[in-house]
């Protein structure tokens, strides 16, 4: 089974319309959103729930003020400054359970915390699994771990050869748990000098974990000087530029329809997606 | 005043607010923002800071950061495996004869070392990323940087607002998404702007958005970038739930050029500085 997973450093390039497109595009696959709090994939794939799952995070905390004798340990070990006045305050809780554990006359509860939910879902386009985490919830890591196991669990028992997975921005929590073990990072970038500021960034964590990467760079013609930057840094650094994907407003147009935008238009922008989804199969040696 | 900009979704255009506010108020001179002590902007958005790409600071102050991890000291350890059991990041790993640590997990609770029956455990600084400190254009302005290969941001960004200066407008470029980072970044705010684009992702997000700030008790309104006169979705949605919406900043290519460009937008054009100190005055009307 290969994975490839999508990533872009900064957010708004355009990973998750690419990600709708492959969907419609790859043969014989399952999709994985693993963009766990700010999760959009379904709005262009339209998944029919099949199987909804609890997601449980770090132990929530409580203090018992009937069994309190109020001695402050609690208070003075927390190092998150989340407990005042004998209370925890559940936003700046890290869920360490110093308190629980150190209370010496055990006033302080616990229970799982629900911090979010996934999903097995049915689309036209194959089996997706996706995610919700819960509001102001922490964990995004886990949960993407979570996503990404039952994901290639159900690859494994369907006999499906292929997993996409569509990743979140940034470099740090959530990214690091979709990126361990993939087989190929598609890096989305914009000719821009954030874009190219954050695909360095990305480009960094890659070679960090010994992941493979291709570049792709979307609305290419926006500034023509940044995208030749762009093919030169690959280059220096022996990345594949994949393809190039024009600046065009069927994008949201296609949004907006709640289509993947090669189901939208067949267009040079899609004929341009198709050869980036030959390429990067061909690479994937699936 | 702490003025935090948030988004939801990412590339929404946190960074292109954040930075020509920033930019906009401190060129004025009779402002009410500018009776305070001046702007100070902090980019808390530190996995990826674009933000001195825009203000490019001449930068006075470079500080690592460290957490506190924990160190074993072998001659002591029993290998009990008490420290494992304590934590609850995983960061612990006891065999028969040997620790192991994965600083990256750790989240500097402290409850290894606590609660190490042998007292094997002391605490070493690890580092987790940078702070970089400067100004420009009158902004007093700053960063952090996560490290490479460094899962947990959170601590990096509270040590970044360490350098609150209340005195001033202070605005804060968050990350995107509505998890750990951005709750830390926003949390103390006195109003959030959500920055959103009129398509249904944006739309999507930024009711996620609106959903924490709500847990937060942050006070907050919408600015809608990238307007097109196409999707009218996001005005039936803050109608319907009473958050106003104060500026629209059209779709305009010579906006995504000159950003592309690295360069500030009201600074190339200036008639913009009015309206974004029009939407401070909104702010600060609204926060009361």
């Amino acid at each position: 089974m290969k994975e490839l997973t999508v990533l872009s450093g900064k957010g708004g390039t355009g990973k998750t319309s690419l990600v709708g497109a492959f969907a419609v595009l790859a043969e014989n696959k399952v999709m994985i959103d693993c963009d766990v709090d700010a999760a959009d994939l379904h709005l262009i794939l339209k998944p029919e729930v099949k199987e909804t799952n609890d997601f449980y995070g770090l132990n929530e905390y409580l203090i018992n003020r009937d069994i309190c004798i109020e001695c402050g340990k609690c208070e003075e070990l927390c190092r998150f400054k989340a407990i005042d006045n004998f209370q925890i305050d559940v936003i700046s809780c890290e869920g360490c359970g110093i308190c629980f554990l150190a209370c010496p006359v055990s006033a302080i509860e616990t229970k799982g915390r629900i911090c979010g939910q996934w999903f097995i879902s049915k689309t036209k386009y194959g089996p997706l699994v996706h995610a919700k985490l819960g509001i102001a919830q922490e964990n995004s890591g886990k949960l993407v771990a979570e996503v990404r196991k039952a994901a290639k669990k159900m690859a494994q028992k369907k006999g499906i050869s292929l997993v996409i997975t569509d990743g979140s921005p940034g470099i740090g929590c959530p990214v690091i748990a979709s990126l361990s073990g993939t087989d190929l990072v598609l890096i989305v970038t914009e000719p821009t000098v954030s874009g190219v500021h954050d695909l360095e960034r990305i480009l960094d964590l890659c070679a960090h974990f010994k992941i493979k990467s291709l570049v792709c760079i979307n609305k290419f013609d926006l500034n023509l000087k940044k995208t030749r930057e762009i093919e030169e840094l690959c280059k220096e650094r022996k990345v594949e530029v994949a393809g190039k994907i024009d600046y065009d407003p069927i994008f949201t147009k296609a949004l907006i329809k709640g289509m993947p935008v090669v189901e939208f238009s067949d267009g040079e922008t899609s004929r341009r997606i198709k050869t980036l989804w030959e390429n990067i199969y061909e690479k994937l040696n699936v | 005043m702490i003025i935090s900009i948030a988004s939801g979704k990412g590339g929404t255009g946190k960074t292109t607010i954040a930075t020509n506010m920033a930019f906009s108020l401190a060129q004025k001179d009779n402002c009410p923002a500018c009776e305070q002590a001046g702007v100070q902007l902090l980019d808390c958005d530190v996995e990826e800071p674009n933000g001195y790409i825009f203000i490019k600071p001449k930068v006075e102050l470079r500080e690592t950061v460290f957490l506190d991890v924990p160190q074993i000291d072998e001659e002591k350890c029993t290998h009990c495996g008490e420290c494992a059991k304590v934590c609850a990041y995983n960061a612990i790993f006891v065999a028969d004869n040997k620790v192991i640590l994965f600083p990256q997990l750790c989240h500097s609770c402290g409850g290894c070392s606590y609660f190490c029956p042998q007292n094997a455990i002391s605490e070493v600084g690890h580092e987790i990323g940078e702070i970089a400190a400067g100004s420009a254009y009158g902004i007093e302005f700053a960063y952090g940087k996560l490290n490479i290969g460094e899962i947990v941001a959170p601590p990096l960004i509270k040590k970044l607002k360490e350098r609150i200066n209340e005195d001033k407008v202070v605005i804060i470029d968050a990350p995107p998404g509505t998890s750990c980072p951005v709750i830390e970044a926003v949390k103390g705010s006195d109003f959030c702007l959500l920055v959103t684009e009129p398509t249904p992702f944006g739309l999507n997000d930024l009711k996620l958005a609106v959903e924490m700030l709500k847990v937060l008790k942050v006070p907050f309104a919408v600015l809608i970038n990238r307007w097109n006169e196409e999707y009218f979705e996001i005005d039936s949605y803050c109608n319907k739930e009473n958050i106003p919406i104060l500026i629209r900043i059209p779709l305009e290519r010579k906006i995504a050029e000159v950003y592309s460009e690295g360069s500030l937008f009201s600074k190339e054009l200036p008639e913009w500085q009015e309206t974004f100190c029009k939407l401070f005055d909104s702010i600060v009307e609204l926060s009361k």
